[in-house]
């Protein structure tokens, strides 16, 4: 029993200190508020080491095969809580100038982590839910945040109506894939889809929801209404937020639902995620285009490289599991970034959230000017930057198993990508401030985000060891 | 062994981030010392690959390899031949020219200028220097980002149009040779250049790639009619962002073609050839034409290096040592004259800021010792013989004559009509009475502006005088290349 609790440490550990958080936050005077802030990024640290430490490429099953605990769950677990603890350091001054540096901030955002890292460590389709429900309720509160003005509201109100009938038809498939196999146990339902006799029709079925579900948590097309709006109206931390892990968590699920469960109906499912994929390159980055406010371009541009993503996923092998994990590890990593920046820039009423709130950057701050022109080259794959790598993994996985065509339509619509990218670097570069006020902001979190921007790059030019650990994570843990 | 190659992409590189710590406008002269520094001893690098090179085997010289992304088998490979070797010191050498012209024309923003000029400049290296397909892919895209900040800060007008125009028509034209790489990893599990020069492949597979390197290469060329970007890059970019355009990354994509296009896949090379000839001759002939109507100097130059550059893809799908060794030629004269051609509207420019043709007359008069370097680059840009645009231009003819008299004809064209726009130009400009106040009151070069198209006046001189050691650094490896353009791979 003992030896089982050792596989949910992080999990624990991540529920203790947040309920820790929320009872020293009822005691903590608000001018003391930091305090729950340092509280809640030892607790990730903590975590971060605790993951780290028991981390093994054996997969371990615990709890009857509820969760397990592999490679692909620790590397997913130690990007999730380094994206959240950064998150948290990004947007501390933020919160402070509008009044939301508060309790319920941190431990909210501590609970959404602990869904998601249920999510990554699930073997059982009812843990997965639960993680998956755990993490979105927490989420739509976090996005209702800002209770006084009424677009977070609105976008809230929208996540969770659009959510729970996506979260519906989620349960919907799995009561589907349950009837059909007789298990919820994801190894079991794959030992049946793999043997599969008869009952193929409800299975098939089922997996159509299933996939509705996984790519409204994703947030491709055409299930991709709530994204920009939701990126639009949260605070910009909980965009952030929303963003990032989340995505890793959602790559978990895809990734355990369809690789693992439902490989029998490879055949189908590729099926869907190619015109999943297609549309959500076309669309994305041609609505981006048109953007004005740079939250709902980056919302566009976050339903295009999901597309891309999936392009990786849908060769259905090794290779393309760990490019399309790579994919994602990257993308969560340049989004930090990219809010990042836009965090550092907004102050106490004002909201660095329109595209021409970066004019004239490069005049202002050089350094962070080019901190988002990485970023920006990133997004859009250009080399020497992490993005790149992170493209040319997923489309040599793509051609690797035929799906040449699928790449040609991929990159060019990365060249249409390019041109709301470029007219970001644009604004900065080319044109004349508009804003002269200086910028300012703690100094741990522009020390973060410097690193963070270098790290865009240094990865770019040593790309192996992110690229082996993706491929590490996904190999050992038997798909 | 001294790694050359990896010194001549790093130092400049390095000494590009140098100058970016210097970005205040106070550190302005610091930033263009250190930028010479870093741009001198870029170029001191490049040396020893000409001294030591060794002209009797066309096998790679200088190899550096080492593993860079194992998962994909990705070789930080780097290695040059007689094609390669000659650019790679050509573009050192620009740089150095490029940062000491800058050097009081940019007032705004000098250390990032600088900086970009000596991070494009190890970048170019790099793509000349790359042995690996990704390797050399990440140069190839990585080196936009300068150019496009390039002419987007510091350009004309209209350079925000001119900088995304010019990013996305060669991004656009670049991706699908991506897929074209990984395509070719698939087939040969390798990304080295020298596994694909050995991999059979069918036809149809040839033709497919095929066109997605020459997408690629024609827009970076650029070939008629891909070239719209060209003229307005140029047009907008600041002095030393045309001179690095015209002589080094057009060279890219002609170069691009001798070391992937032509090798790789020689059956559709053959195939294709006359479909690449005619295009090649319309931009010789057509936009000739084109140039000799332009009212804008630089314009007319931008015109005229896609006529020229029209000649070097001519010259390699003759597949004849003449026309490949011509159309080399061609690249490294037209590398000097084109460079030459934008200094000296550069020096027009600083003066009037205008480079309308309409705008000058009788330039000679205020400024005589100006007036003899135009009237050489001219003549040279013309293909005079005892200059460098002869040499190129009379082997590629040369060529096309025993092809096909014909075309030896109308490639002969170019001798005219290059005369023509060229000297057309420098008659308004130069000659003739004093046009008005502006022109009476111009000042003649500058000694640091002397200096600088005199290292160019004097290269040009050379290679037209005796381009012998520049045919013989290239002649091993060109032969060796046509005699994989004549092994089919089917």
């Amino acid at each position: 029993m003992i030896a089982q609790l050792y596989t949910v440490l992080p999990e624990i550990a991540i529920l203790v200190s947040a309920c820790v958080v929320l009872i020293v936050d009822l005691f903590v005077p608000e001018s003391k508020r930091h305090v729950s802030f340092w509280l809640t990024q030892v607790a990730l640290l903590a975590t971060i080491w605790i993951v780290v430490a028991t981390a093994q490429l054996a997969p371990v099953h615990a709890f009857s095969g509820m969760v397990v605990d592999d490679m692909l769950s620790d590397v997913l677990r130690l990007f999730a809580l380094v994206a959240v603890s950064l998150m948290l350091f990004y947007s501390r001054a933020y919160l402070m100038a509008r009044g939301l540096f508060r309790g319920e901030m941190f431990v909210l955002t501590l609970f959404s982590l602990l869904g998601m890292m249920v999510m990554m460590a699930a073997a059982n389709f009812i843990t997965l839910y639960l993680g998956l429900e755990l993490m979105s309720l927490s989420l739509y509160a976090l996005v209702a945040l800002q209770r006084d003005s009424s677009a977070p509201s609105e976008a809230a109100m929208k996540y969770f109506v659009l959510g729970a009938l996506a979260s519906g038809m989620l349960l919907y498939g799995i009561s589907m894939i349950y009837g059909a196999t007789g298990h919820l146990d994801l190894d079991r339902v794959a030992d049946a889809t793999l043997g599969v006799q008869g009952n193929r029709t409800l299975l098939v079925f089922g997996l159509v929801f299933v996939v509705s579900g996984i790519a409204f948590k994703l947030g491709v097309v055409p299930y991709h209404m709530w994204v920009p709006d939701v990126y639009h109206g949260a605070p910009t931390p909980v965009t952030l937020l929303i963003g990032t892990a989340p995505k890793l968590a959602a790559f978990a699920f895809t990734l355990r639902v369809l690789a693992g469960a439902l490989k029998g109906l490879e055949f189908d499912w590729q099926g869907m995620l190619i015109v999943l994929a297609v549309l959500s390159m076309v669309l994305g980055n041609l609505v981006a285009i048109a953007q004005v406010n740079i939250k709902r371009m980056l919302a566009y541009s976050t339903i295009a490289n999901m597309g891309f993503m999936l392009m990786g996923f849908l060769a259905a092998d090794l290779n393309g599991y760990s490019a399309a994990m790579f994919y994602v590890v990257a993308y969560v990593l340049t989004s930090l970034a990219s809010f990042g920046v836009m965090l550092l820039l907004s102050r106490e009423g004002f909201e660095a959230d329109q595209i021409d709130d970066f004019k004239g950057l490069n005049r202002r701050s050089p350094w962070w000017a080019f901190v988002m022109l990485i970023v920006m080259f990133s997004l859009a794959g250009v080399p020497p930057t992490l993005g790149f790598y992170a493209k040319f993994a997923v489309i040599e996985a793509a051609v690797n198993q035929g799906f040449v065509w699928l790449a040609v339509v991929a990159v060019l619509t990365s060249v249409v990508g390019a041109f709301y990218y470029l007219r970001v670097v644009k604004l900065m570069y080319f044109d004349d401030p508009v804003d002269t006020s200086p910028i300012v902001a703690p100094g741990d979190a522009r020390a973060l985000l410097s690193a963070n921007g270098i790290a865009l790059l240094v990865f770019g030019i040593l790309p192996q060891y992110l690229m082996g650990l993706c491929t590490l994570a996904v190999t050992q843990s038997h798909f | 062994m001294i790694p050359y190659l990896s010194l001549s992409i790093w130092v400049p590189i390095l000494a590009g981030l140098a100058v970016l710590v210097l970005h205040r406008d106070s550190d302005a002269h610091r930033a263009r010392w250190v930028a010479l520094a870093g741009a001198l001893a870029g170029f001191l690098v490049t040396l020893p690959l000409f001294t030591h090179f060794d002209t009797t085997t066309s096998a790679l010289q200088f190899v550096e390899r080492g593993e860079w992304i194992p998962r994909f088998d990705v070789w930080y490979f780097l290695g040059v031949d007689g094609i390669s070797v000659l650019f790679v010191i050509l573009n050192s050498l620009m740089t150095l020219l490029v940062v000491w012209a800058g050097w009081e024309v940019i007032q705004s923003r000098v250390a990032q200028y600088m900086a970009a000029f000596l991070i494009m400049s190890g970048l170019i290296n790099g793509a000349f220097a790359a042995m690996d397909g990704v390797l050399f892919y990440v140069f190839f895209e990585a080196m936009l980002i300068p150019m496009y900040l390039i002419i987007g800060i510091w350009g004309g007008p209209r350079r925000e149009y001119a900088a995304i125009k010019f990013f996305l028509y060669t991004l656009a034209g670049s991706v699908l040779m991506l897929v074209a790489l990984v395509y070719l990893y698939n087939v040969t599990e390798s990304f080295a250049l020298q596994d694909w020069y050995r991999v059979p492949l069918s036809l149809p597979v040839q033709i497919a790639l095929f066109a997605a390197f020459f997408l690629a290469f024609s827009v970076k060329v650029p070939m008629w009619p891909v070239h719209t970007w060209l003229p307005d890059a140029h047009v907008e970019a600041p002095t030393g962002g045309s001179v690095i355009l015209a002589a080094i990354t057009l060279k890219i994509g002609a170069y691009g073609f001798i070391r992937f296009i032509l090798p790789i896949l020689p059956d559709a090379s053959r195939y294709l050839s006359g479909f690449v000839i005619v295009l090649s001759l319309v931009a010789v002939i057509y936009i000739g034409f084109v140039a000799l109507v332009q009212a804008d100097m630089k314009k007319l130059i931008a015109y005229s290096s896609i006529s020229h550059m029209g000649f070097v893809t001519l010259g390699f799908f003759l597949f004849s040592p003449l026309g490949v060794e011509g159309a080399l030629a061609q690249m490294i004269s037209h590398g000097f004259v084109s460079a030459a051609m934008f200094l000296c509207v550069g020096v027009l420019y600083d003066r009037m800021h205008s480079r309308q043709i309409a705008d000058f007359g009788g330039v000679a008069n205020t400024m005589p010792k100006f007036a003899a370097f135009v009237m050489l680059f001219s003549m040279a840009n013309a293909g005079l013989p005892a200059t460098s645009g002869f040499v190129g231009e009379f082997l590629v003819i040369l060529a096309a004559v025993k092809a096909n008299p014909w075309l030896g004809f109308a490639a002969a064209l170019t001798l005219i009509l290059g005369a023509a726009y060229t000297l057309w130009m420098v008659k308004r400009v130069v000659f003739g009475a004093v046009a008005n106040p502006h022109v009476a009151a111009l000042a003649d070069v500058s000694r640091r502006e002397f200096w600088l198209l005199a290292v160019v006046a004097v290269a040009v001189l050379a290679m037209g005088i005796w381009p012998k050691p520049f045919v013989d650094v290239m002649h091993v490896s060109v032969i060796d290349l046509l005699a994989h353009v004549a092994k089919s791979k089917l």
